[in-house]
Parts: C-alpha cells; structure tokens; sequence
C-alpha cells in the first residue's frame, strides 16, 4: 500500500487543514457578515469547535478521498486482465474502520457536549439586557432596565455581555449576528436565550435566518458596538418619550431647542403623520400611540437616529425615506406596512423632515 | 402446450386472487397475510403519532370543557367550576362489545374453515352488529359533546381527542363496510373452506382496530 | 433443446402495445419505465426552477423574479426534487430490478404497483396545478408552521402543498407495502435474504422506512390541514398548540426521509462497484448490517434539524451523540466500498464513472454532516448556504449520481440498446465540474453570513462573486443533463442489439434477454450464492450463452386492470376536495371522490387478477 509514515502524514494533513481555513479566513475579511472572523466570546467558542471538526473532516478527506484516487489510479484494468483475486471481505479491516471513526467523533462529542451547555442558557450577573421581538419583517429591541424601546438597530456597549431574551409577535423568526454568536430561533409566546459579549467596537450587520414569509429576505438589522460612554448616551436619548418611561410623554424640557422654521415643518409633518394614518401602527412620542408596546409597526421616536430603514435594507436618507413613503409595496413586496391611501408629495416632505428630527 | 417452460411458475409467479393464495412462497405465509400485517406495522405509527399529540397536549387546553373533573377552567369567558365531559359507563360498555366482537370474529372464521356455513353467517353477522353498535356509541358520544358545547375546535382536548378517536372510528367503519360484504358473500355460498382467506385477513385487521382502542380507551378515558 | 421442439416451435411471445395497454398495464416493467419517465420529467421542472432562482441570485438586489416567485420556486424545487424526482426514480429501480433480482414473474400485487404509479401521477400534476392559479407552495418544502398556518399563509398555496403530499403519501405506502411483500415472499428458490443482492438490500430497508415514516407526516399534514380548515390550534400559539410539535412531527418524518432517498443510491453503487472492479463486494455481511442500522438509528437524529430552536442542553446532547454516531455505519459503507474497488481490474465505462463520483462527492456531503452534528457550530451553519451545500452533496453528489450510474448500467437491459461510451463520459465530468462549481462554493458564503431561502441580498454582503460562479456551475451542470438527454434519445432510434449481459454482471437480471420478456424468466437458474450469473459464468468456463426468447406459453400473466387507475382517481377526488372547504357544498366533491374510490376497490376486488382458465 502506498504509505508514508503516519507522524508525517499527519503533518501535512494538519498543514493542509490549518493553511484552508487560513485562506478561507483570510478571505473572509471580505465578508461583512462572516462567521469565520468572531469577535465575540459566543463567537469565538463556536469557531473553536468548528475548527476542531474542521481539522478532523480534513484528515479523513484526504486519507479516504486519497485512497480513493490511488485505487482509481493503482487498479486501472482491461477487459482482457485476468480476474483479480475474488476477496470478500475482512472481519479485521471492519472492527478497524468502525472503531477509528467512532474514536475521531468522541473527539469531536466531548468539546460539543462541554459547549452545548455553555450556550444554552440566559447569561447572569452584569449583563445589558435586551428583548428581540421577531415580526413579518423587522425586529423590535427592548431594554427592559434601561427603558428603551427601538427597531432594527440594536446598540450595544463593548466588552460587556449582552443577553437576549428573544419571542415572536407572529411566525418563526431567527437571530442571527454571525460576527459575535450563533443563530437562535424566535417562537411566538415562547422566549429562547441567547448571549454574547462583543470585543470590538464597529457597526456590523446581522439577518432573519428562518424563512418567515415573504421578505424573510429583507429583515435585517444593524448591531451597533460602542464604547460604554457612547452606549449610555444613546440609551439616555433613546429613553426620551420611550413607550417605558412615562407612557411615552415627553415635557419640551427634554426636547432639543428648535429654530421656528424647521418647527413649523415638523409640526406640518405631524399632522400629516395623524392625517396618513401612520398613527394607526407606528407608536411616536407626542401622538396617539406613544404609550403603546405592542403596535404593529416599529416605534418611530427616534427614527432619526437610525443608520438604515426598511429592516436593514435602505440608508437613513431622505431620499430613500421619500421613496418608501410613497409607495413601501414598490420597495419591499408583500411589506404589511399598507397606506390607508397615497401621501401628498408634500406630505411626504413634511414627514421626512418629521421623522428625520426625531433623532 | 408445454409445460416446461413455466416449470418456475408454480412457486413465485405472481399471486392475486383468494384460489391462487395457497401456493408457496418463500415464508409460506399467503402475500396477502404478509401485506396486511405491513400495514398493520404502519398504521401502528400513525396511531402512535395521534396518542403521542394527546398526551403532548394532555392537561395544555387553554379553555374548557375537559375529559375529567377540575375543580376549575375556563368556560364561556370565565373561570368556573368544569364537570368531567367523558362518560366512562357508555364509552366502557361499547369498548365490551368491540372486544367481544373480535370473538364473534374467530367464530366465524372458525366456521368458515370447518365449512360449517350457519357458524359463518350468524357470528360475520354478531360481529358487524357489534360493529355497529360500537360506530354508532361513538356518533351518540360525539353528539353528546356537542350539545354540551364542546365543537371540534374548542380546545385542544377537543381537537385531539376528535381526531384520534375519529380516526379509528373511521377505521372501524371502514372494518364494518369490508365485513358487510364477506357477510353478503358468506350468505351467497362464495366462502367455502379454500376461500377462508379472505375472512381470515379481515380478521386480522379488526383485531388490529380492536388492539388500538384497547390502548385509546385507557389512555384516553382513564388515565387522569 | 430437441430439434423437433425447434420446428414446432410457438410464436415468441409477444407484449401488446398502444395506449391503452400503457394505462392498463400491470406489469412491472412498464410500470417502471413509467416511473422513469414522469420521474425525470419532474426531475427537469426541478431543474428550471433551481436555474430561475441561480439566475436571480447572481446579482445583489435583483429583480428578475418578485419575492414571492422566488419564495414559490424554492419550495417547489425541493418538493419536486424529493418526492417526485428522486423518490420514483428510485421506483424506477425497485419496480424494474427487484423482480428481476430475486427471480420473480412480477411484484406480489401487480395491481397495486399500478395503482401506486397512477396516485403518484395525479399527485405530481395536482401540486404543479397549482402554478396555473398563481398559487404554488411557497413556505418551504417542510412548511413549517405557524408560517403555514390560515393567518400567514392564506391563499390556496399551502393547501396545495399539504394535499398533494398526501396524495403522494398514499402512493408511496401502498409502494412500500408491495414490495416489502414481494422481497419477503417471492424470492427464488436458494435466494436467502443474505444472498439478495445489496441493491434489493438497500431497497428492503428503505420500503420499511417508508412504512414507520410516512405515517407520522400523514399525521401532521392532517392536524395542519384542521387547523387550516376546521379551526382546530394543533399548532397556534393562540389556541395553546405549538409550532414546534409541526418540527418535531416532520422530522421524525423528515430525517428517514432522507434515509430513502439515499439508500437506493448506495444500494445501486454497490450493484456497479462489484461488477466493474471484477470482483465481489467487499463486506457483504457489514453493508447489509450498517444499512440496517442506519436505518434503524435514522429515527433517533431528528432534533438535529431544530439544533437552533431552543430545546435545551439535554435534547441538543442527546440528538448530537446520536447524530454522530450514525456517522460510524456511513462510514464503513464507504469504506467496504473502497475495499471491493481496492485490488480489483477496474474496467472504466459510464456506470462505474458515476459510482465512483457518488462516493467521492458523498465522503463531502457526509463531512459536513458531521460539521453539523455539534449543535454550537451548527447555530452558525444551519438555515446558512451552508446547509444547501452539505444537502446538495449528500443528495445530488449521492443520491443523484447514485441513480444516474443505475441508468448507464441498466439502461441495455431495460430498453435493449447500448447508450453512447463517449457523451455518457462527457456527460459524468460535465455534470462532476459543473456540480461541484455550484455547490462547493455554498461552504464558503454559508459561513461567510449568507442565509438560505433569501430572494436576494445587498451589495454591500459581497456575496456576489460566489453566487455568479455558482449559476456558472449550475448552467453547465443543466447541459450535461442535455447531453444525456441527447445520448438516451439517439440511441433509442438505433434496433435492439444489447446483449443480455454486456457488463458481465453477477445478478439475475443478465440471464434473461435484452429487454426481458413479459414474464421475465422461463426457468430460474439455481441460486446457490450472492452472485448467481457469476457462478454461471464461471461453471461454464467464463462464458455464459446468449439466452434464447421464447414463447411462454403455458405461463400466467396478471391481467390488465383499468381499476388501479379508477381507483387513484377516487384518491384524488377525495383529498383535492379539501381545496374548495371555502366553498358552500364542498361536502359533494368529497362524496363524489368516495364514490369513485369505493367503485374502483370494488371492481378491483371483485376483478380476477388472471384470465380466467378453460
């Protein structure tokens, strides 16, 4: 049989293995969304793991996918050969190649088992606490200790473990924020556990990832790690007329000084907020629902202050905002965001501004 | 016509119809034996996968009403004291008569073996009445529930219970419909000793429906 | 044989031909080629609709085909491809070969076998019925519920979805019971279980999976289809159900299901293996207990497709330790595999191409099943491409050359011709490099953070690069589908010249001629090992005589039956009414359906199955 000596050969299969995920990885640089690349603890154990089954998928790859080749290659014959020596088994070789694998997989059963634990239960001590609520097709995040209320861009301070207590208001979601941690599925009346603890600073991007509907495609979010100073501002803001202070009332103390221009636009885009039904769905400071938790779209208090709309999909401009007030089905088919009718091209001005104020 | 050439023909040509059903196969079982235990086998899943969402739900049902006595649940909007909506004296005696009707069946069959053709016709007929009986003691049951408020989408007891205990009724049903027309067929004379197959696997099959309601009925009915 | 025999010889026996004999057919061959037929015809529709979504997908944020196109096509590429592509293709096998393999005229209820192929027709037209109204299945070809519950999913799609795989359903059991009869009952003479041939093995199995499987679906389509129509909350949170009860369902449906669709693939590998390296298959004895116990360990992995739900640490541990080790039987399968190709005089033609690239591209698809089985890694790589990656290897690297390699191999014994060497061979390194240029990539964007079942994603991703490569690789993947459809088109313009043995097989079927007759086999030969036309060949100093036609008479043959086919249409009758529940006297196309069904079973039961004899 051709064969080198096992120590060397394990060698260059570890060579092997170890150089693949390099290039891989490597690669992966170019990929906003990888798992590959964890900046997280979750992340990293994760990573950890895979890498061990890597290691040992690549030593049975080459030895089988190997002598699969050599055989192909060694016993190429011609219809006129002489029969081969007619063998129909060994009792030996079976024990062996049952045994070996058994061996690579308890290998591979012992880190999984010690990890599995690890994962599977909400985290204690000093954590931020965050509730995700998966809807058809956008996220709601809450921080219950903090009063927070805001959708499709969660912030969170840097080396601090965030622990999520994830539900659905309908169908089966999924979170998933490749960078820092695995994926976890969200349940309509159930709440399911998932933490991490970022280690670097940066916005990154994170998906649905269990089909939801139509735009299961489309509901994306932002993950926004900060130093814990500029965590604690933009909790301070963001609490200002959150549904969980106050039933959402603000006094104008607590509102930025305005110049009467703008103010007068925006007080135009608030009426057009009540006269476009908006208020039907969307809770907002100073309107209607501001109180409201459970509405059928996102809280818009401070919409200004996102990066992206339309669960991830569009840059915060007023471009894009125009563009999706004036027809949201034309942008993302199927959304339930359904106008009771067409905005005025002027009312949709005055809404841009509107929302764009509230930061 | 020669007859070497279908030498092989005998033992494992193919093999239909009840006259053909006494060659050899490999396992000298008739096929149609074998087959019908393989679906016994199956459907012993399905009802397995019915009893298992029973129990999952067993106890989950947000509103009333319930199998068996609560002090409390929710009925018509409110919380209220809940009476037991089963009924084990009927429900038990029709579970009697199923079982005794598997007897009547091993009467008949045996009847129908020994060719003794009054035996045949009077027992088939004792085990489609029992049949019956049973058919129409779950019809009153499910009635019953009815006028006491109990749809099948109530609840989850509702729902669960309707559709395993509707299934094998209409498991029973459909054993009744089979033996009615063996018992048509034994009245004409078409059952003599050679055609006791037949019988013999519808037998089997309503012993099967019988088995699955031996396991419902305390699963269902009794346990609490 | 007597001369004077030969000068009074009777006329060969001849089959009928035309429509009708088509539809009433019994036998098991034609039904096969039927089968086959249907099958690959599903198997292209598949293909388009995988080709639409990888052409959509080669650019970020395209606009090729809406969302909900998209979402359509998903679904109804991977129902099409499971339960109406490679599940009767495989019938296509157990029908033509499992007769033939264990010395028998025809499987034990011929009727039946018919009435299974027409239920399965009637099932695949209803399901893509649905294009027509602009209301296919689009939640996934495992619907998970609430998603496909009345609230999310309104429209007729999804009832579509669950009816037609009922209808399916039904044929797949009375298949299943059919030949899981006829392998335990009409075995020749000496033909002990443990000298089956491993494809009739594999086949075996995979019947009784079905049989423990398809039940526990029936029962979750069924409490899907209450809550849908009848109000029932089996699986609505508002009502107390719970959507994870539909998971847990289905997949113990689910995991066997992949169980079949793999196992007569392997099964027909280890028919090729042996015959084109000369020699016998290596561990007989293992093959047959390896499969038997994956098989029987196959319903204890189910949860590993729901690592990511939530069902705490002692589920996850429970489902990964089995998980893994159903990886040990795969293995040795592969690796008693590479001991009967290891010293043997490797003869290289089509067939043993494609057996060979099932095991190379299956030793992939099972790594990354094994990547899978840690639940912490597989929350990163479930419900990514990577996933889509590892499934297509096991099923299209497997399942799917498993079954191409049987048709290069049996295609001289079914239809009589021999299929061209040189396309077959540009056909397998075609179909390998375009294969693994769609798939291997779906590895790197998987855990590179690309999610499955998106429509599109953002240019920002850079997913781009891979995807167009993949559509690349899946465009030239569909011309070598091409390049076998022209291969098995021309030749079946040329005569029937195939020998009845041009492989030098060891099984039953070579001893009969190119295509068989009616009744398959005038005597059967002695049975004395797993290798019967071996022994023969060998007895008669390597050389086995071309075997004569002859005219049969004197031999039974089941009748044609329309039943079967009256009957499959009562079937459809009474599911497909389920559809028009919105509809005030639905009840009446129930009863309608009732009626044909009943009519159908009892003129079937009351039909002889032989003509009668004077």
């Amino acid at each position: 049989m051709i064969k080198r000596p096992g120590s060397l050969r394990r060698l260059l299969v570890g060579l092997t293995a170890l150089s693949l995920l390099l290039l891989v990885a490597s690669c992966a640089h170019n990929y906003p969304q990888t798992t590959l690349l964890p900046r997280g603890d979750f992340g990293r154990m994760v990573d950890k793991l895979f890498r061990t089954t890597v290691f040992w998928a690549a030593i049975v790859f080459v030895l089988v996918e190997g002598a699969l080749l050599v055989a192909i290659f060694k016993f190429r014959g011609r219809p006129d050969d002489p029969e081969p020596r007619q063998v129909h088994g060994n009792t030996g070789l079976e024990v062996v190649w049952t045994m070996i694998p058994a061996f690579i997989l308890v290998m591979i059963a012992v880190p999984t088992i010690k990890t599995i634990f690890k994962t599977s239960s909400y985290a204690e001590g000093d954590v931020v606490n965050v509730e995700v609520i998966g809807h058809q097709w956008w996220w709601e995040f809450r921080y219950p200790d903090l009063g927070v209320v805001t959708a499709n861009e969660m912030h969170v301070p840097v080396n601090r473990t965030v622990n999520l207590r994830m539900t659905s208001a309908d169908v089966i979601h999924s979170f998933w924020v490749p960078q820092f941690a695995g994926k976890r599925d969200l349940f309509p009346k159930k709440h399911n556990p998932l933490w991490f603890k970022a280690e670097v600073t940066g916005t990154f991007t994170g998906q649905c990832a269990e089909f939801c509907g139509e735009q299961h495609g489309r509901m994306g979010f932002v993950l926004q790690v900060q130093p814990q100073e500029e965590f604690d501002a933009w909790a301070a803001s963001q609490r200002v007329g959150s549904p969980l202070v106050n039933a959402g009332r603000v006094d104008s103390t607590q509102m930025p000084a305005r110049d009467a221009a703008a103010d007068s636009l925006e007080k135009a885009g608030q009426a057009a907020f009540n006269a476009g039904g908006c208020i039907a769905c969307h809770a907002m400071t100073g309107t209607a629902l501001a109180g409201v938790l459970a509405a059928k779209g996102p809280n818009l208090t401070h919409v200004g202050s996102r990066s992206t709309i339309v669960g991830g999909m569009l840059q915060n401009t007023p471009e894009n905002l125009a563009r999706w007030l004036s027809n949201p089905d034309s942008v993302k088919s199927g959304v339930l965001m359904i106008l009771p009718r067409k905005l005025t091209s002027q009312e949709i001005t005055t809404l841009v501004a509107y929302l764009r104020s509230h930061r | 016509m020669s007859h070497a050439s279908h030498a092989m023909d005998a033992p494992h040509g193919v093999r239909e119809g009840s006259m053909h059903d006494m060659h050899p196969t490999t396992t000298g079982i008739p096929s149609r034996k074998v087959a019908l235990w393989t679906l016994i086998g199956s459907e012993c899943l399905f009802f397995a996968s019915l009893i298992s969402t029973y129990l999952v739900y067993k106890g989950k049902s947000l509103v009333g009403p319930l199998p068996h006595t609560e002090s409390q649940c929710m009925l018509h909007g409110q919380m209220q004291a809940c009476e037991p909506i089963i009924e084990i004296p009927l429900v038990t005696f029709g579970t009697a008569v199923l079982l005794f009707s598997s007897f009547f069946i091993v009467l008949a069959l045996y009847g129908a073996q020994k060719g003794r053709r009054g035996m045949l016709i009077g027992w088939l007929g004792a085990t489609v009445v029992a049949g019956l009986f049973f058919v129409g003691m779950q019809v009153y049951e499910f009635t019953h529930f009815f006028h006491k408020g109990m749809g099948y989408s109530t609840n989850l007891f509702s729902s669960s219970f309707f559709t395993l205990t509707g299934f094998h009724g209409s498991h029973v049903t459909a054993g009744v419909i089979w033996l009615s027309t063996l018992l048509v067929l034994a009245i004409r004379g078409k059952i003599p000793p050679g055609k006791s197959l037949n019988l013999e696997i519808a037998a089997l099959y309503w012993h099967f429906v019988d088995v699955v309601w031996i396991v419902i009925f305390p699963v269902v009915y009794l346990m609490r | 044989m007597a001369t004077s025999v030969l000068e009074h010889a009777p006329a060969i026996h001849q089959e009928k031909s035309g429509l009708w004999s088509w539809i009433t057919t019994v036998d098991h061959k034609r039904i096969g080629i039927l089968y086959g037929t249907t099958a690959f015809i599903f198997f292209l529709i598949g293909g388009i609709e995988a080709l639409i979504m990888r052409l959509q997908l080669m650019r970020p944020d395209n606009h090729l085909v809406s969302a909900e196109a998209f979402n359509s096509l998903f679904t109804m590429h991977g129902t099409t491809m499971i339960f109406l592509g490679v599940m009767p293709l495989s019938a296509m096998f157990f029908n033509y070969f499992i007769p033939l393999h264990i010395g028998a005229r025809d499987v034990a209820f011929p009727r039946l076998n018919a009435f299974s192929y027409w239920v399965f027709l009637l099932g695949g037209l209803f399901i893509n019925f649905s294009f027509l109204l602009n209301a296919a299945p689009n939640a996934g070809w495992f619907g998970y519920a609430n998603l496909t519950e009345r609230t999310y999913s309104p429209g007729l799609n999804t009832d579509f979805w669950v009816l037609g795989l009922q209808i399916l359903g039904i044929a797949s059991m009375a298949a299943a019971i059919n030949f899981f009869v006829t392998i335990v009952n009409l075995r020749a003479p000496g033909m002990k279980m443990l000298r089956m041939p491993m494809f009739v093995w594999m086949s075996f199995i995979t019947q009784i999976l079905l049989l423990l499987a398809f039940p526990v679906i029936t029962v979750a389509l069924v409490f899907l289809m209450m809550d849908r129509h009848f109000g029932s909350h089996f699986f609505l949170p508002e009502g107390g159900g719970d959507p994870v009860l539909w998971q847990h369902l289905f997949w113990i449906f689910g995991h066997p299901e992949v169980y079949i669709l793999i196992l007569p693939a392997f099964g027909i590998v280890s028919e090729v293996l042996p015959v084109f390296s000369r020699k016998p298959l290596f561990g007989y004895t293992a093959m047959v207990f390896s499969g038997a116990f994956i098989a029987f360990l196959g319903f204890g992995v189910w949860s590993h497709h729901m690592f990511a739900t939530g069902m705490g640490p002692i589920a996850d541990s429970f489902f990964a330790i089995s998980t893994m080790l159903i990886a040990v039987p795969t293995g040795v399968k592969i690796f008693n595999w590479l001991g009967t190709i290891w010293g043997g005089s490797l003869q290289f033609k089509t067939p043993l191409y494609f057996a060979l690239g099932m095991v190379a591209m299956f030793i992939i698809g099972g790594l990354s099943g094994v990547m899978h089985s840690s639940p912490p890694a597989d929350l990163q790589q479930t419900d990514s491409y990577f996933v889509v990656a590892h499934f297509h290897y096991v099923l299209f690297g497997g399942s799917i050359f498993g079954l191409t390699a049987g048709a290069y191999y049996w295609f001289p014994k079914m239809f009589g011709r021999m299929l061209n060497e040189t396309i077959g061979k540009a056909h397998f390194w075609l179909m390998l490099i375009g294969f693994n240029l769609t798939f291997f990539p779906m590895h790197f964007l998987g855990l590179n953070g690309m999610p499955r079942r998106v429509y599109t994603y953002a240019a920002g991703s850079n997913f781009e690069f891979w995807n167009r490569i993949e559509t690349w690789g899946a465009l030239l993947l569909a011309f070598s589908l091409l390049l076998f459809v022209y291969n098995v088109v021309s030749t079946m313009r040329k005569p029937k010249t195939a020998p009845a043995d041009p492989w030098k097989g060891a099984t039953l079927e070579w001893l009969i001629p190119s295509p068989p007759q009616e009744f398959n086999f005038a005597d059967v030969p002695p049975v004395n090992s797993s290798t019967p036309a071996w022994d023969l060949r060998r007895a008669g100093g390597g050389q086995l005589p071309e075997p004569k036609r002859v005219s049969g008479a004197g031999i039974h043959l089941p009748s044609p039956s329309i039943w079967p086919v009256v009957t499959a249409c009562g079937v459809l009758g009474v599911i497909g009414s389920i559809l028009f529940t919105h509809m005030k006297g639905w009840f009446v196309i129930t009863l309608c359906g009732a009626a044909v069904l009943l009519f159908g079973i009892y003129r079937w039961a009351f039909e002889p199955p032989f003509p009668e004899e004077h």
